[in-house]
C-alpha cells in the first residue's frame, strides 16, 4: 500500500500545482440528495430549494437571516390596505438577471417578472403551466395560493398589486417561499423562441446570489459568485455541491477536508464531531414538533381525560434521551419554543404513572388495549419512531394499557392514518414551512384540516380553537395575533389531542475556518454569507 | 455462429416482455404511490388526488396502463421520470457510464486476483496457503459491503489519508463529459493530475465492490482445478512427461476456466446488486443508486424502465459469455 500511497500523493501534489486551480475562495458544502430539478416552482423538496430557490433565485420578501422574520428582498416595500385584501409590492430597481451562453438579459428585473412567476403556476391556461410534461406545482396548491389570490396586476414597471380574495396575514410569509421563486420572463420568452423550454428547469437563471454554473447528475453542482448581486456580494468565489447521501461519509469527508459544511449528521456522531479539534458544530432548536396523535372520535380517546391520563403516563425525557439521544427539547406545545406567538405560561404534563392509572380508573377505562403507530422512515422531528412507540409501549403497560405497535409502508401510513375512524393512536410530526404558527395550527389542528386531504391526524375538531386561529390568520395587526394563538394554545392543552413529545435539534457541522454561516430555523442551507479563513 | 446469435437474440423477445410485466407489476404491487409520497405529512385531498392521477395516466386501468406502456416502449420512449420530469433514458445514459467504470474494474481485479489464487490454493491445496485465502474467501463472501466500505473508508481516508473519501475526481478538476468514463475523460481534458485523481478515486469503491465477486471466483477457481487435476488426460499429460506449468497451464487451467467463465458472467448481476450499496457509500454518481431513489419514491417510470434497460444489459454480457466458451473449449463451439 506504501507503494500506491506514495504515488498518489505524488501525483495529488503535482496536480496542485499543475492544474488549473478554480478560483481563490472555493466553498464545497457536501449536501444529502440530489435536486430534482433547478426551477423551484413544481418542486417540494427543501434539497432542491437550497439548490435552485436558496443559491440562485430570490423572492419578492425573504426570511432575515436566522429568523422567520420578513425582510424586503427584490421587493423594497409593500402596502397593505385597510382591509388586508390588497397588498402593493414596490420593486427594487437595477436589479440584474444572471446571464449564460445562451441569454443575456437586456433589461432590469421588473412587474412582468413578478407576474410570470405566479401565473405560470396559477392558470391552466398559461403556455408555460405545463412545460414539461407531468409537472404540478404543488406547493402554490398545498399553501392554497390558487384559493387565495384573486388577481395581480401590474400598476407599472416597479410596482405589482395583489388582490386576495380573504384577508390572510401569513401571505407575506408564503411569498418568501422558495416556490414563488422570480424567475426571468424574458428568459422564458428566449427559450420559447429557441425551442427549449425544459432549460428553464436545467439552467436557472435568477437573480439570486449565486450563478449556476453545471449539474453532474448525482455527483457536482456548481456555482460562480453573482458580482452584480443586488445586496451584499457573496464573499467566496465558488460555490460547489458534493452530493453525499450516507451521512458517516458526508463526515469523513468534512473531516478530510474535502467540504467545509454538511447538513444532518447521524445523531451517533455528534459527540466525535464536538471532540475533533478541526470542527465546530453549530446547533439551533428546530422548527419542529414530533407528536402522538390520538383519535379523538373514537371511544375511549374522545374523553379529554383519558388523553391526558395517558399523557402523564409517558416518560418524555426518557423518550427524548432513547430516540433523540438528549437532542430535543421536551415538546408542551403543538407549536416550538423559536416560533413567534409560543406560550410559555403552558404547564408542561407532569409524569406520573400513579396519577395517570388514577385517572384512568376515575374515566372508566379498564383493560384498554390500543395501537400506536410508527413511522416507518426517519425524519429530523423523530428519528426513530419504532423505539419511540417500543416507549410509549412499556410506559402504557406500567398503567395498565396495553400496546400493539403497527407501522405500514411510507405513503400508506400517511394515507391510511387519515382515514376516519382509524384505530390506534399516531406518532408523526411537522417542519414549519415558514414560520408563521398558522402553518402548524391550520395545517395540523383546525377543523378544516380532520377533513379528507388535511393533516388533522387526531381528527380533532374544536370551533373554539380553529375561530381563533381563522381569526389570527385573518388579522395584520402582529401583536393581536401572537396573543391569538397564545390563547389557541391554552386551548390546545385543555383538550390534548396528541401527546406532544419533543422539538428536535439542528446541528450543523462545519469546518474550523468557516465563518458567516447563520443556521435557518426552517432548515434552509444559505451561502451568500458565508467565508473561509485562513 | 451468426445463425446461433440470432437464435439467441430471438430468444431474448419473450424474455424482454417477461420483464417488462414483472417490472411494471413489482412496483405497483409495493404498497404506497407517487401522489402519496410526494404529498408527504402534510397529505393530499381526494380530488387532487384523482386530478394528478389523472394527468399521470394512473387512473385507468391497470392493463390500459401497461398497453399504454408497451406502445410506448415500441417507439423507443421510456418514460419521463416522476420525480424530475426528465427521459429515462437519458438519466440512465447519464449515469450507467459510471457504473460500468466501476464494474469493470472490479471484475478485472476479482479476475486478475481471484484465478491465480484459486489456481494455486488448488495446486498446493491444504497448505497455508490454501487455508488462509479459502479462509479469507469466506469472509470476503459474507461481508456486509455498507459496513466493509465504510470501514474502508474511515481506515485508509480518514486514518492514512492515502485515498480520498468519494466521489469520482477532485472537485479541482471540472471537464464536460465525453465518455462519461472519468478514467478517459480525465485524459482527454489534458488537465494535469486529473487521471491520478480519477483513478485514486475508484480504488475504494472498486475494492468493495470486487470483494464478493472477488471471493466467489477464487472458491470456484480452486474447485473447478481440484476437479480437473483428477482427470485422466491431466494424469496422462504428466506421465508423458510434461513440464508441470504446461500441464497446468494449458491441460488443467483451459479446462477449468469453463465453470470459472459461467462464473464471471453471473457475477454481473451480483455486481449490479452490489453497485447500490456501493455507490450510495461513495456517493457514485451510477444506476445503482438511482434505481433505489427511484423505488423508494415509487418512480414507477424510472423502475420499469430501468429495470428493463438493466436486464437487456445482463442478458446480453451473458450472450457475450456463452459465445466465449466457444473460444475456450472447442468441444462446444457453435458451427
Amino acid at each position: 500500500m506504501s507503494f500506491f500511497s506514495t504515488r498518489f500523493l505524488a501525483a495529488s501534489a503535482l496536480a496542485l500545482v499543475a492544474a488549473t486551480p478554480l478560483s481563490a475562495k472555493t466553498f464545497v458544502y457536501c449536501s444529502e440528495g440530489s435536486p430534482e430539478g433547478f426551477d423551484p416552482a413544481p418542486y417540494t423538496a427543501g434539497t432542491t430549494f437550497d439548490a435552485s430557490g436558496h443559491a440562485v433565485y430570490n423572492r419578492l420578501v425573504q426570511f432575515k437571516p436566522g429568523t422567520t422574520e420578513i425582510e424586503p428582498a427584490l421587493a423594497e416595500s409593500w402596502d397593505v390596505s385597510e382591509d388586508g385584501l390588497t397588498y402593493t409590492f414596490h420593486l427594487r430597481k437595477g436589479v440584474k438577471f444572471h446571464s449564460n451562453d445562451k441569454f443575456t438579459p437586456s433589461r432590469d428585473f421588473n412587474a412582468d417578472d413578478v407576474i410570470f412567476t405566479f401565473e405560470r403556476q396559477a392558470s391552466a391556461d398559461n403556455p408555460w403551466h405545463e412545460y414539461i410534461s407531468g409537472i404540478t406545482y404543488e406547493y402554490y396548491s398545498s399553501m392554497e395560493m390558487d384559493k387565495l389570490i384573486k388577481s395581480i396586476e401590474k400598476v407599472d414597471d416597479n410596482t405589482v398589486k395583489f388582490t386576495l380574495n380573504h384577508p390572510e396575514a401569513p401571505f407575506l410569509a408564503n411569498v418568501a417561499m422558495p416556490f414563488v421563486s422570480i424567475v426571468s420572463k424574458e428568459y422564458a420568452d428566449t427559450l420559447e423562441k429557441a425551442g427549449t423550454r425544459e432549460d428553464l428547469n436545467n439552467a436557472p437563471i435568477g437573480t439570486g446570489p449565486f450563478k449556476f454554473v453545471a449539474y453532474q447528475k448525482d455527483a457536482v453542482i456548481r456555482y460562480q459568485k453573482n458580482a452584480d448581486y443586488w445586496g451584499e456580494a457573496p464573499k467566496i468565489d465558488d460555490l460547489v455541491f458534493a452530493i453525499t447521501p450516507d451521512a458517516s461519509v458526508r463526515l469523513q469527508k468534512l473531516k478530510a477536508g474535502e467540504c467545509h459544511l454538511m447538513p444532518y449528521p447521524a445523531p451517533a456522531d455528534i459527540a466525535d464531531i464536538k471532540a475533533d479539534p478541526n470542527l465546530k458544530l453549530d446547533e439551533q432548536a428546530g422548527l419542529n414538533v414530533g407528536y402522538l396523535a390520538y383519535n379523538t372520535t373514537v371511544a375511549p380517546f374522545d374523553k379529554p381525560e383519558v388523553r391526558k391520563a395517558l399523557n402523564m403516563a409517558i416518560d418524555k425525557k426518557a423518550l427524548v434521551d432513547a430516540v433523540y439521544q438528549g437532542d430535543a427539547e421536551i415538546a408542551k406545545n403543538p407549536i416550538p419554543p423559536t416560533m413567534w406567538g409560543y406560550n410559555d405560561a403552558i404547564e408542561a404534563d407532569k409524569y406520573d404513572p400513579e396519577a395517570a392509572k388514577a385517572a384512568l380508573e376515575a374515566a372508566g377505562v379498564k383493560d384498554l388495549s390500543m395501537e400506536v403507530w410508527a413511522m416507518p422512515v426517519q425524519r429530523p422531528y423523530m428519528p426513530n419512531a419504532r423505539r419511540a412507540a417500543e416507549l410509549i409501549q412499556s410506559d402504557f403497560a406500567k398503567v395498565g394499557v396495553k400496546v400493539d405497535i403497527v407501522s405500514y409502508e411510507w405513503g400508506e401510513y400517511l394515507k391510511k392514518s387519515m382515514e376516519p375512524g382509524r384505530k390506534g393512536a399516531v406518532i408523526l410530526g411537522w417542519t414549519g414551512d415558514n414560520g408563521d404558527p398558522d402553518n402548524f395550527l391550520s395545517v395540523l389542528l383546525s377543523c378544516a384540516a380532520a377533513q379528507d386531504g388535511g393533516a388533522n391526524r387526531a381528527f380533532w375538531c374544536n370551533q373554539e380553537f380553529s375561530d381563533v386561529i381563522a381569526k389570527a390568520k385573518a388579522t395584520s395587526d402582529h401583536d393581536e395575533r401572537v396573543k391569538l394563538y397564545e390563547e389557541a394554545q391554552v386551548i390546545f392543552k385543555k383538550d390534548e389531542p396528541w401527546a406532544t413529545l419533543a422539538h428536535s435539534t439542528q446541528y450543523v457541522p462545519m469546518r474550523k475556518e468557516v465563518t458567516g454561516f447563520v443556521q435557518s430555523p426552517l432548515g434552509d442551507y444559505t451561502f451568500e454569507n458565508v467565508d473561509l479563513t485562513e | 455462429m451468426l445463425r446461433f446469435i440470432l437464435t439467441k437474440l430471438l430468444y431474448l423477445i419473450p424474455t424482454m416482455l417477461g420483464i417488462t410485466l414483472v417490472a411494471f407489476g413489482f412496483i405497483r404491487l409495493l404498497p404506497g404511490d407517487p401522489v402519496l409520497l410526494m404529498a408527504g405529512e402534510r397529505g393530499v385531498s381526494a380530488e387532487r388526488y384523482a386530478q394528478i392521477a389523472a394527468q399521470l395516466g394512473y387512473d385507468k386501468p391497470i392493463w390500459q396502463q401497461y398497453l399504454h406502456y408497451l406502445g410506448n416502449l415500441l417507439q423507443g420512449d421510456l418514460g419521463n421520470s416522476l420525480v424530475t420530469k426528465k427521459p429515462v433514458l437519458a438519466e440512465f445514459l447519464t449515469l450507467f457510464p459510471a457504473t460500468v467504470e466501476l464494474g469493470l474494474v472490479a471484475i478485472i481485479i476479482a479476475t486478475v486476483i481471484g484465478v491465480p489464487v484459486g489456481v494455486i490454493a488448488a495446486i498446493k491445496r491444504g497448505s497455508w496457503f490454501d487455508q488462509i485465502s479459502m479462509t479469507g474467501a469466506l469472509v470476503g463472501f459474507s461481508m456486509p459491503i455498507f459496513w466493509w466500505g465504510l470501514l474502508l473508508i474511515i481506515f485508509f481516508s480518514g486514518i492514512l489519508q492515502w485515498t480520498p473519501v468519494s466521489g469520482r475526481i477532485s472537485l479541482m478538476y471540472f471537464f464536460p463529459p465525453v465518455t462519461g468514463f472519468m478514467l478517459i475523460d480525465s485524459l482527454i481534458s489534458g488537465q494535469a493530475g486529473a487521471f491520478t485523481s480519477a483513478l485514486s478515486h475508484l480504488i475504494l469503491p472498486s475494492v468493495v465492490l470486487a470483494t464478493i465477486p472477488l471471493a466467489v471466483i477464487a472458491r470456484q477457481t480452486r474447485s473447478a482445478m481440484l476437479e480437473v487435476m483428477g482427470e485422466d488426460y491431466v494424469r496422462t499429460a504428466r506421465a508423458k512427461g510434461l513440464s508441470p506449468r504446461r500441464v497446468i497451464g494449458v491441460h488443467a487451467l483451459r479446462n477449468a476456466m469453463i465453470p470459472v467463465i459461467t462464473t464471471i458472467g453471473l457475477q454481473i448481476g451480483v455486481l449490479l446488486a452490489g453497485a447500490i450499496l456501493t455507490e450510495t457509500i461513495f456517493s457514485w454518481p451510477g444506476i445503482g443508486k438511482w434505481m433505489i431513489d427511484s423505488i423508494s419514491r415509487r418512480d414507477y417510470p424510472v423502475v420499469q424502465s430501468g429495470l428493463l434497460l438493466i436486464a437487456a444489459i445482463v442478458m446480453i454480457v451473458n450472450l457475450i459469455v456463452d459465445l466465449t466458451y466457444g473460444l475456450i473449449n472447442p468441444r462446444i463451439r457453435h458451427k
